[in-house]
């Protein structure tokens, strides 16, 4: 780790994404990311790398495709609906099996929406988001040290598991200021080979094909079983969550980026009146950290959970799955760029809690 | 004995996909037979469209990339990004080039992304069962035209070539046609220029190859080969529309 440096959310997601040895980014302009682009459009002509400016997210996210099949680690970063726009090529990546890592600093909607943070788009996220059986690895970090640390983990999951990885922030983290300490920069060519990768035959070996067309019934749904097989296992090794004051907590918050550190500070509140309140915070949104939801919701200690999101309630589903009927599970959240504070956040507990 | 005739190295020995008379197969092999010459299937990569060539990908014997409809000049750029010194082509017909894909298209060549594009035009849609192009001619009667391209209604078709060599990103473009064996070789050496041009870096270039559909035309190849000679010819005169390889490429 290097000294620490005071830091845009955006740009520190560049600087890691560089340092994490990704040289190639393709993007198109879009409010809250713009400064992301910005210091990749700086940075990559001096640090050996690509910075292109597409016509559109469609291009954007297909040039990403057709790096990623010929073996670069690469990235592109967007806003919601440019997310949106990407979703084609999105599909069309996970069909190839192919790694790369998109951003998504998270603004409201639907529609144009508007600039402001918010979560709205956690289906489109964690639930596929364009057509086919597939998953993105979603990441959610909460501050702008966590955006930094994940990227380089993104990048290595996606080339693990040879699947697209989603960081998923908000405008709140990609805006912000705070300060970040970077691991130490890695040399391209020190990353694990791509033997499936169209590098070019050499007349050395048969050729590679990235493709997602399978005519035949059969062999599309064999490859799709033998990733759902994939996702299994990643159900079973990726999950991150952090867990705070949850060991004797009798209301459990779940909240993820910006959100979770906002819930955190309600969750000091409450104590200091206490109330024994928790916070589960998950890291990666899928997958999902159910089994650390339902162990506390089996657990006697625990009364009630409450989602608290800045959407209108999506994440809740997956923390009712979660918690499968054991304790009843509450929402708050506000929408349309409207962050809670904290108070906000105590206020609508205690109508919970005294219920 | 001596081997006057074979398939090229290049292209797969493979049961090609294509409907009997079409002149996609021609197309094929003259790529094919180009990678061949200019001793590249080891550093080519292809791209694939969506269309009737589809699964070119099971055709070529150099790495390949299968894209998304009208995608495929995105996708090559950002495989020739990564491997600059490599050659780069696309295989595209009228609906993804010029419908779907016109954005891509029009941008990559504005770059002067350098990149090769061969880009078929049967001026209809083949893969889907004949669906009008937007290289459709008017009054042609395709099956979402059945009374035959109005103006009023769908307007006019795209001329690619002379729309592409308006840009200054634009290095070589001709049009030329496999319906005889003259204009056979033509393409073949057209094809042959593009390729080199990017070999030498002089940016975009493209070749476009009026191509016939006996299938959705309901014609046999023959009647075919007369219909585009008669019909697509006058719309889409051949020739060379933007030659900027004698140009210094500007740093």
């Amino acid at each position: 780790m290097e000294k620490k440096v005071l830091m845009k959310g955006n740009e520190a997601l560049a600087e890691a994404a560089i340092r994490s040895g990704c040289r190639f980014f393709f993007g198109y302009p879009i409010t809250p990311q713009t400064e992301l682009a910005a210091y990749m459009a700086k940075q990559m002509p001096k640090r050996g790398g690509t910075f292109l400016q597409a016509e559109s997210e469609i291009a954007a996210i297909n040039m990403v495709y057709g790096a990623a099949g010929a073996g670069a680690r690469v990235m592109t970063s967007s806003s919601s609906p440019g997310i949106s726009l990407k979703q084609e090529g999105i599909s069309y990546i996970a069909g190839a099996d192919l790694p790369c890592v998109i951003i998504n600093i998270v603004r409201g909607g639907p529609g144009l929406g508007g600039i402001q943070p918010a979560q709205s788009d956690y289906f489109q996220a964690t639930k596929g988001g364009g057509h086919g059986d597939y998953h993105l690895l979603v990441f959610a970090p909460s501050s702008v040290q966590e955006m930094a640390d994940l990227i380089g983990t993104a990048f290595d999951k996606a080339d693990q598991y040879r699947m697209p990885a989603m960081i998923m922030g908000d405008g709140m983290l990609g805006q912000m200021m705070e300060p970040v300490a970077f691991q130490e920069e890695r040399d391209p060519s020190s990353l694990p080979e791509k033997p499936w990768a169209t590098t070019g035959t050499m007349m050395k070996r048969k050729k590679n094909i990235i493709n997602s067309l399978y005519l035949t019934p059969e062999e599309l749904e064999n490859l799709n079983n033998d990733r759902q097989k994939r996702y299994q296992t990643i159900m079973e090794n990726e999950v991150r969550v952090e867990e705070y004051q949850t060991e004797d907590a009798e209301l459990i918050f779940v909240a993820y980026g910006t959100i979770a550190r906002i819930t955190m500070s309600a969750v000091n509140m409450l104590r200091e009146e206490g109330i024994k309140a928790g916070l589960i915070r998950p890291i990666t949104l899928w997958p999902f950290p159910t089994e650390a939801i339902y162990a506390r919701a089996a657990a006697e200690t625990s009364k009630a959970f409450m989602a608290v999101e800045m959407s209108q309630g999506q994440m809740i589903e997956d923390v009712r799955l979660a918690v499968n009927g054991k304790k009843p599970v509450y929402f708050y959240g506000r929408n349309g760029g409207m962050v809670p504070d904290q108070e906000a956040i105590v206020k609508q507990a205690k109508q919970y809690i005294c219920k | 004995m001596e081997t006057v005739f074979d398939r090229p190295h290049a292209l797969s020995d493979v049961t090609l996909s294509y409907c009997p008379g079409c002149t996609h197969g021609i197309i094929n092999r003259l790529v094919a037979e180009v990678i061949d010459e200019l001793g590249m299937e080891g550093k080519t990569v292809g791209v694939a469209p969506v269309g009737c060539s589809v699964t070119a990908y099971n055709f070529f014997e150099c790495d390949m990339q299968e894209a998304a409809h009208g995608r495929a000049p995105a996708v090559a750029t950002g495989i020739k990004r990564v491997h600059p010194d490599h050659l780069v082509f696309t295989y595209q017909g009228d609906g993804d080039l010029a419908a779907i894909g016109t954005a891509e298209t029009v941008h990559a060549a504005a770059r002067a992304e350098n990149i090769s594009i061969v880009f078929v035009n049967n001026a209809i849609y083949g893969m889907t069962g004949g669906q009008m192009a937007p290289t459709s001619l008017v009054g042609q009667v395709t099956q979402t035209t059945p009374y035959g391209r109005k103006v009023e209604n769908q307007g006019y078709p795209i001329r690619m070539s002379e729309m592409l060599s308006t840009l200054q990103g634009a290095a070589y473009i001709e049009r030329v046609s496999v319906d005889s064996i003259p204009n056979i070789k033509k393409a073949k050496a057209a094809i042959k220029k593009s390729f080199q041009c990017q070999l030498d870096k002089k940016g975009f270039s493209m070749v476009e190859v009026l191509s016939t559909c006996p299938t959705n035309w309901g014609l046999s190849p023959e009647e075919a080969l007369k219909w585009l000679r008669e019909n697509m010819m006058p719309q889409y005169p051949l020739g060379v529309y933007c030659d900027r390889l004698q140009e210094e490429v500007e740093k």
